[in-house]
């Protein structure tokens, strides 16, 4: 545990191939050893989908800003993050009338895609743009009272040779070391 | 059992067992400790022993045993792409060298015969002492060390024509053979026709090829099914010394007969099981073959001729040096294995001696000749680990960083970092299912049946008994990562973590457990990773109950996943409390258990939003839409 003063970040990974994402495990590493930063491997901890929600519940109750951190699969995210919203956000937890226990936090999505920059606006082969693709994921911080910030993303980086990709997980580290501060 | 057997044995064993660890402390390794109590025990100095040549002989039954060992290792595939260097390396080496010897020996005016004779002689090196040198630093699978390996084997074959061509020097020379040269090294087949020879000695081989290939297996599995440990101990030593009896017959090298035999077996389901029950004896008595080395060093011939039989023993080593240094040159074989390749293999053999002995039966050789000559062969052996002693500390180092590569390639191919023990019907799953996904595997049973049945459908396992701590090295737990208990019967599913624990404790145990109180002494052991065998197929079919009554496929999959969570966590619990299933306290703590337990389950079930649409629905702004 770190000084009161500081933020305590929690980073909900989830990526169903990580031995394929060079990017990934880049970010991670970059990451993984910030002290106020509890790192947990969605896909490690519950490969068989098993969520336990009161373990889930508890680590949110502990950390003041959440990172879902994931590539960007069909314009969302895989499964089992979203399964973790389906069965951890609960009624009268995270929302509801008595569901106040994540009021006053912040989230960030910290994204990677395929695409390149270009093809998410009107003109691009996506059509839309990253703000409207992740405004499901705005809309589910908002409704249980937390603060959405700007997501962190990289674009195209299957295409990344080997020192962007160190450079963009340096970058990570330092966006997740700002929202400690 | 005579008192002046004892004695001699008391001798032996109190020499070995004082000399050994005190060199092995100093960092002279094992052999030389050997060495060193001979030669303190020998005529020369305490004059403890009897007829060392007896204690000699017999002594050589322990490098026959270890030709076997290091066949064992050697799958024949292997050997196969070891063809070159034991013909090329080899017989390069055998030939240089007996060149140069025999140049100089003519130079320094002995007839040509003679010269050729001490030539031939002197190309031989130790098997013994190379060999278990170099396995003791486990660099017996590098480049210089198979390098080594090549020319010893080679060296091995060639025994065979210069026995046959020192008659004929003899005969050329117009020497008088002595009285020992009707016996002795003649072989039983002597009085046949040459071409007769040659097919019974071929055919003795052919058949030593086919009985360890096809026949052996039924013999092992007949022993092995009596399940007593030492008459498979027994058949072992059978196997090596018939084929060691049945070579001597024909008048083949027994060393090379029970490599050949080692090598067919290296494929075979019994390989660990033998390799471990040979091992022993091999040590000993390879041990005791080093102590007769060292006891046979005449020291007074040596104090009589300081000069010339150091210049003998230098020159022969420098010779050797020289010709090795200039093969390693020539098969660019890399710097830091030239270099092990010419200290290892700088030195004089056993061979020398009994190639010695009988061309002085032959009159080739006369005693001033042959003496000083066996003194020196003597003391060149005795300098072969000092000499890697400092290829180790002082040469070696230079090329560290060119070789290290290299040399792990060769050694991969046989360490499987994964050990199963039990290949029943739990662990032939996790056999199967590791193999598939490309991990090597080194399967372990102790029922032949079940090793041959399974072998049928061409899952290889080899049988042994995996509660033996050197069953288990010989299966390579020292390299291994991951071992894997997955043996039915509880007591010895306990014994076997217990060993592993203590001999090998960087191995990461994972195990089955076949029952409740089973997981309860595996815990107790500190092994938290086990599985009751029998939990996750019956949730499985629990499931499927589940769906025949009506759930939907993932619900039944859901309330089947949180009895499981459950489940574990109760087991792990509920051994803190565990003495007995007879003790009150642990039955009435694990009755209260389990009524909490349902209570908890159900409670959680509830939670579950696909489980239980009520609280889905009926609360709050939807969330979903």
């Amino acid at each position: 545990m770190s000084s009161p003063a500081q933020s305590r970040v929690l980073i909900l990974f989830a990526h169903p191939a990580l031995h394929r994402s060079r990017i990934n495990l880049a970010m991670m590493d970059a990451v993984q050893d910030l002290e106020g930063v509890t790192f947990r491997d969605l896909y490690e901890v519950y490969p068989d989908f098993h969520i336990e929600v009161s373990t889930e519940q508890e680590l949110l109750v502990e950390h003041d800003v959440i990172i879902w951190q994931h590539p960007f699969y069909w314009y969302s995210a895989p499964a089992l993050l979203k399964e973790w919203m389906d069965v951890v956000l609960e009624y009268g937890f995270a929302y509801g009338d008595e569901g106040r226990a994540l009021h006053g936090k912040k989230v960030m999505s910290a994204l990677t895609t395929g695409g390149p920059v270009d093809a998410y606006e009107r003109a691009g082969y996506n059509r839309f743009s990253m703000k409207e693709l992740l405004a499901p994921f705005d809309q589910t911080a908002h409704l249980c009272g937390m603060k959405y910030l700007d997501p962190f993303i990289l674009h195209g980086v299957n295409q990344f040779s080997p020192e962007q990709v160190t450079a963009a997980a340096a970058s990570y580290r330092q966006r997740i070391q700002e929202l400690l501060a | 059992m005579t008192p002046d057997f004892l004695f001699q044995a008391v001798v032996y064993l109190l020499a070995a067992v004082i000399a050994v660890p005190i060199a092995k402390r100093l960092g002279l390794g094992s052999v030389l400790g050997y060495l060193l109590a001979g030669v303190v025990i020998g005529p020369s100095l305490l004059n403890l022993v009897g007829r060392v040549e007896d204690v000699q002989h017999f002594a050589e039954f322990g490098v026959v045993m270890m030709l076997f060992v290091v066949g064992l290792e050697l799958r024949p595939s292997l050997l196969w792409r070891l063809r070159g260097p034991i013909l090329g390396t080899g017989s390069f080496q055998v030939i240089a060298t007996a060149g140069a010897v025999t140049g100089i020996a003519f130079l320094l005016g002995q007839p040509w015969p003679v010269a050729l004779t001490i030539g031939l002689i002197l190309a031989m090196s130790s098997t013994a002492i190379v060999i278990q040198s170099l396995a003791e630093r486990g660099v017996l699978n590098t480049r210089g060390g198979q390098a080594c390996f090549s020319v010893l084997l080679f060296q091995d074959i060639a025994v065979i024509p210069i026995l046959a061509v020192l008659p004929w020097l003899a005969h050329t020379y117009g020497a008088t053979p002595g009285e020992g040269a009707a016996h002795g090294h003649e072989s039983a087949l002597a009085h046949l026709p040459n071409w007769a020879q040659t097919l019974i000695t071929i055919g003795a081989v052919v058949a030593v090829v086919i009985v360890a290939h096809y026949i052996l297996r039924y013999v092992f599995r007949f022993v092995a099914e009596a399940k007593l440990r030492e008459l498979f101990t027994a058949v072992a030593l059978l196997v090596v010394a018939g084929v060691a009896y049945l070579m001597h017959l024909v008048g083949l090298s027994a060393a090379l007969g029970t490599f050949i035999a080692g090598v067919v077996l290296a494929e075979s389901e019994y390989r660990h099981q033998l390799e471990a029950d040979v091992e022993p004896f091999k040590g000993l008595l390879l041990g005791l073959f080093f102590i007769a080395v060292g006891a046979g060093l005449n020291l007074g011939l040596v104090a009589a001729n300081p000069g010339l039989i150091t210049m003998l023993t230098l020159g022969l080593i420098a010779i050797k040096f020289a010709v090795l240094l200039g093969i390693g040159g020539v098969f660019r074989m890399g710097g830091g294995a030239t270099s092990l390749f010419a200290c290892a293999l700088a030195q004089g053999g056993e061979f020398c001696f009994v190639l010695l002995g009988m061309a002085g039966d032959q009159g080739l050789l006369k005693s001033d000749v042959s003496g000083p000559l066996s003194a020196a062969i003597a003391l060149s052996m005795a300098l072969t680990p000092l000499m890697l002693i400092v290829n180790d500390r002082l040469i070696q180092p230079r090329f560290a960083k060119q070789t290290t590569p290299k040399e792990h390639d060769a050694v991969e191919s046989h360490d499987h970092p994964v050990i199963l023990a039990g290949f029943g019907r739990f662990g032939h799953i996790i056999g199967r299912l590791l193999q598939t996904n490309g991990f090597g595997v080194t399967i372990l049973d102790n029922d032949p049946d079940q090793v041959e049945t399974l072998g049928r459908f061409g899952l290889k396992s080899f049988y042994g008994d995996a509660s033996r701590a050197d069953l288990l090295e010989a299966a390579g737990a020292a390299k291994a990562k991951i071992f894997i208990c997955a043996v039915d019967d509880e007591a010895k599913s306990l014994e076997i973590v217990d060993l592993v624990k203590q001999e090998f404790p960087h191995l990461r145990i994972l195990a089955r457990a076949t029952s409740r109180s089973h997981a309860y002494g595996l815990i107790s052991r500190g092994v938290m990773e086990f599985r009751r065998d029998t939990l996750g197929s019956a949730l499985d079919l629990g499931t499927d109950v589940l769906k025949a009554l009506g759930y939907r496929a993932h619900r039944a999959l859901r309330a089947t996943q949180v009895f499981r969570c459950y489940e574990e966590e109760s087991v792990r619990e509920l051994a803190k409390h565990f003495t007995s299933y007879q003790d009150a306290s642990y039955i009435s703590i694990a009755r209260q258990h389990l009524q909490n337990f349902e209570a908890l389950l159900r409670e959680d079930m509830k939670r579950q939003h696909l489980g239980n649409e009520d609280a889905w629905d009926s609360a709050g702004p939807p969330k979903d839409g």
